[in-house]
């Protein structure tokens, strides 16, 4: 493999560092905070089960993503992923928790943009109600699932000891479940984009073992996520565990679980197949929101237990966070797009006219502007000539 | 591994459950005990017989020290019910300040030997009666803090009802102490054995209102 490639894929990896930073943190934040499982017990559980979910089960969701925008170039892929990661870092800098899928999102149409591929509206359209169902369906079921757990408890009387210990049973499962999901899920948005430009190889062992390329992409840009857990979840967790809502350790398992299956009904391909058998409507396969889906059970639980409570300070600003990430990733990306374009000399799409360069074309009868740097005499060639591909 | 572990504990947990149980089964019976010591005072002063009871009380409270000290380790070191856990050794510490109370007023019977006359007995008894139902009451409130906390309220009105009631018997008695013709002296002594009594009712009032406030922040 080429040294370009692996640069190009950096990106992909600081956008699952990101991720797993800030979106990974959302399933343990209330886990953690509630004091109900340690934060280097919960890294290590969301670490490995983030691999299991992205290596297993990340294709569907990736598909949907691929269909936004198929970002056909390593540069641009580089790109889109690195205005996707940056953003997210920015925000977590905030503490704010943010949407890595918003990130990757707004990196595509960024793409889409700079380089005039259409950008297809029915999947955006798809994509964008789910960021409004999402949280939605997670505050419904957090309500739901916590009358529920009200009334059992109201009914079942456990010792305060041994419901603290079925609750903490009830969120390492909860959360090992939701990390899987999210696994599942969120890797489309870290490695999603460089699908159509995989640079690895299925791999065959003995004939009874397949490794697929893309499963190879999910398996690296799962490992990044893994190190972003580890590395600095620790603020985001906080935000979401206490800042909004303070919660009970059942109410944090509630949410956990919440969370984990509105991740799991947007990424099951295994529900889209049973649903299929059945004659049933599917749900989309789409990369949703872990924070969001965090953000609505907590929300969920809130308005139940009545609003006085809730921080809608820090709530707001979290809305704002969200608004702000797309359009943030999208004109990082289109920015960075320009200059890996003309100042780097890479190819930031496979074929076809780059709408950057159109918009400025020059008029009919007038010589085109070259929007290459020229060199200067005795220039030694710089980062763009030397990991740009060999002829 | 977190989930072996939280396997584990549900072993922990019963035997936890086990020593709250019994710390509250001990105060129980320490309050049984005192009133039945009070009585055998009043009948028969300080014999062996209350010197038994005497020594039973001071057992149970030595038991659920121990009790006491064993469950705030295990609860910390194993750090159980994060959320509620402080408030758990608070209520538990605070029963056990209610015990305390109830061996020393029998210690001061034993060393002070007081010399109450017939025509009070039946006062005395009367409080003694109050004060052992408030306790009582108060420790089913706290089973119920642990197993169903909606019932909490329930028994905690029972507390401040045997509370308001031992105070009513303490000041009539007071009153009549001093409406006697003996000795100042002796009807000061006789005051601060009824207020050695009531006392344990006046101090089971304060843990109620602090196991209310627990209980509310108990909710789901």
């Amino acid at each position: 493999m080429e040294a370009s490639v692996l640069f190009f894929l950096t990106s992909g990896l600081f956008l699952g560092w990101a991720l797993g930073a800030n979106d990974a943190a959302s399933v343990f934040g209330t886990a953690v905070t509630t004091r109900m499982i340690r934060f280097s017990t919960a890294t290590v559980l969301c670490s490995v089960f983030v691999i299991l979910g992205a290596v297993s089960g990340g294709g569907g969701a990736a598909e949907t993503l691929g269909r936004l925008g198929a970002v056909d170039a390593l540069a641009g892929s580089f790109m889109a992923a690195l205005a996707a990661g940056f953003s997210v870092y920015l925000m977590n800098r905030c503490g704010l928790p943010v949407s890595a899928t918003q990130a990757i999102v707004g990196g595509i149409i960024g793409w889409n943009l700079f380089t005039g591929t259409p950008t297809d509206s029915r999947v955006l359209l798809k994509i964008l109600a789910t960021w409004a169902i999402c949280p939605l369906l997670a505050a419904v079921f957090s309500a739901g699932l916590y009358l529920a757990t009200r009334w059992a408890v109201s009914i079942f009387k456990p010792h305060l000891l041994r419901l603290d210990a079925y609750t903490r049973v009830g969120l390492v499962l909860a959360g090992a479940f939701g990390s899987y999901s999210l696994g599942a899920n969120n890797i489309a948005n870290v490695m999603g984009v460089f699908v159509p430009a995989t640079p690895f190889h299925a791999l065959e062992l003995g004939g009874w073992f397949s490794f697929s390329g893309t499963q190879q992409l999910f398996l690296l840009g799962s490992i990044a996520i893994a190190v972003g857990v580890v590395t600095y979840s620790g603020r985001v967790m906080s935000t979401v565990g206490k800042g909004i809502f303070p919660l009970s350790p059942i109410s944090a398992w509630v949410v956990v679980v919440s969370h984990s299956l509105v991740l799991f009904l947007f990424s099951s391909q295994g529900l889209e197949r049973f649903l299929v058998a059945q004659g049933l409507p599917t749900i989309p396969l789409v990369p949703v929101s872990s924070t969001q889906a965090v953000v609505g059970a907590v929300l969920g639980i809130a308005l139940l237990q009545g609003r006085h409570n809730i921080r809608w300070r820090v709530l707001g600003k979290i809305g704002v966070g969200w608004m702000m990430t797309p359009i943030l990733a999208g004109l990082i990306c289109f920015i960075g797009l320009f200059f890996l374009q003309n100042v780097f000399d890479q190819p930031v799409q496979r074929a076809g006219v780059h709408r950057a360069a159109a918009i400025f074309a020059p008029p009919p009868g007038r010589p085109a502007m070259d929007w290459k740097i020229p060199p200067r005499p005795g220039h030694r060639p710089g980062m763009a000539a030397r990991i740009a591909p060999r002829p | 591994m977190e989930f072996l572990k939280s396997l584990s504990l549900f072993g922990r947990t019963r035997s936890l459950e086990g020593k709250v149980d019994a710390f509250l089964d001990r105060l129980s019976q320490s309050a049984l005990i005192f009133k039945l010591a009070i009585k055998t005072y009043l009948g028969e002063g300080a014999d062996p017989a209350f010197e038994e009871k005497l020594r039973q009380v001071n057992d149970l409270e030595s038991q659920a020290d121990a009790l006491r000290r064993a469950i705030e380790t295990e609860l910390y070191s194993n750090t159980l019910i994060p959320e509620s856990r402080g408030d758990v050794l608070g209520l538990l510490e605070n029963l056990d300040s209610i015990h305390n109370l109830m061996e020393g007023a029998l210690w001061s019977f034993s060393i002070e030997t007081p010399a109450i006359p017939p025509e009070h007995g039946t006062a005395y008894l009367e409080l003694v009666e109050m004060v052992t139902l408030c306790v009582e009451a108060l420790v089913l409130a706290s089973r119920s803090f642990f197993r169903d906390p909606a019932r909490v309220n329930d028994n905690l009105h029972k507390v401040m009802f045997h509370e308001k009631e031992a105070d009513k018997v303490s000041t009539r008695l007071k009153r009549a102490i001093f409406a006697s013709p003996s000795e100042l002296s002796q009807k000061s002594h006789l005051r601060h054995f009824v207020e050695l009594i009531d006392n344990v009712a006046d101090r089971a009032e304060d843990v109620a209102d602090r196991l209310a406030i627990y209980t509310i922040k108990q909710k789901v």
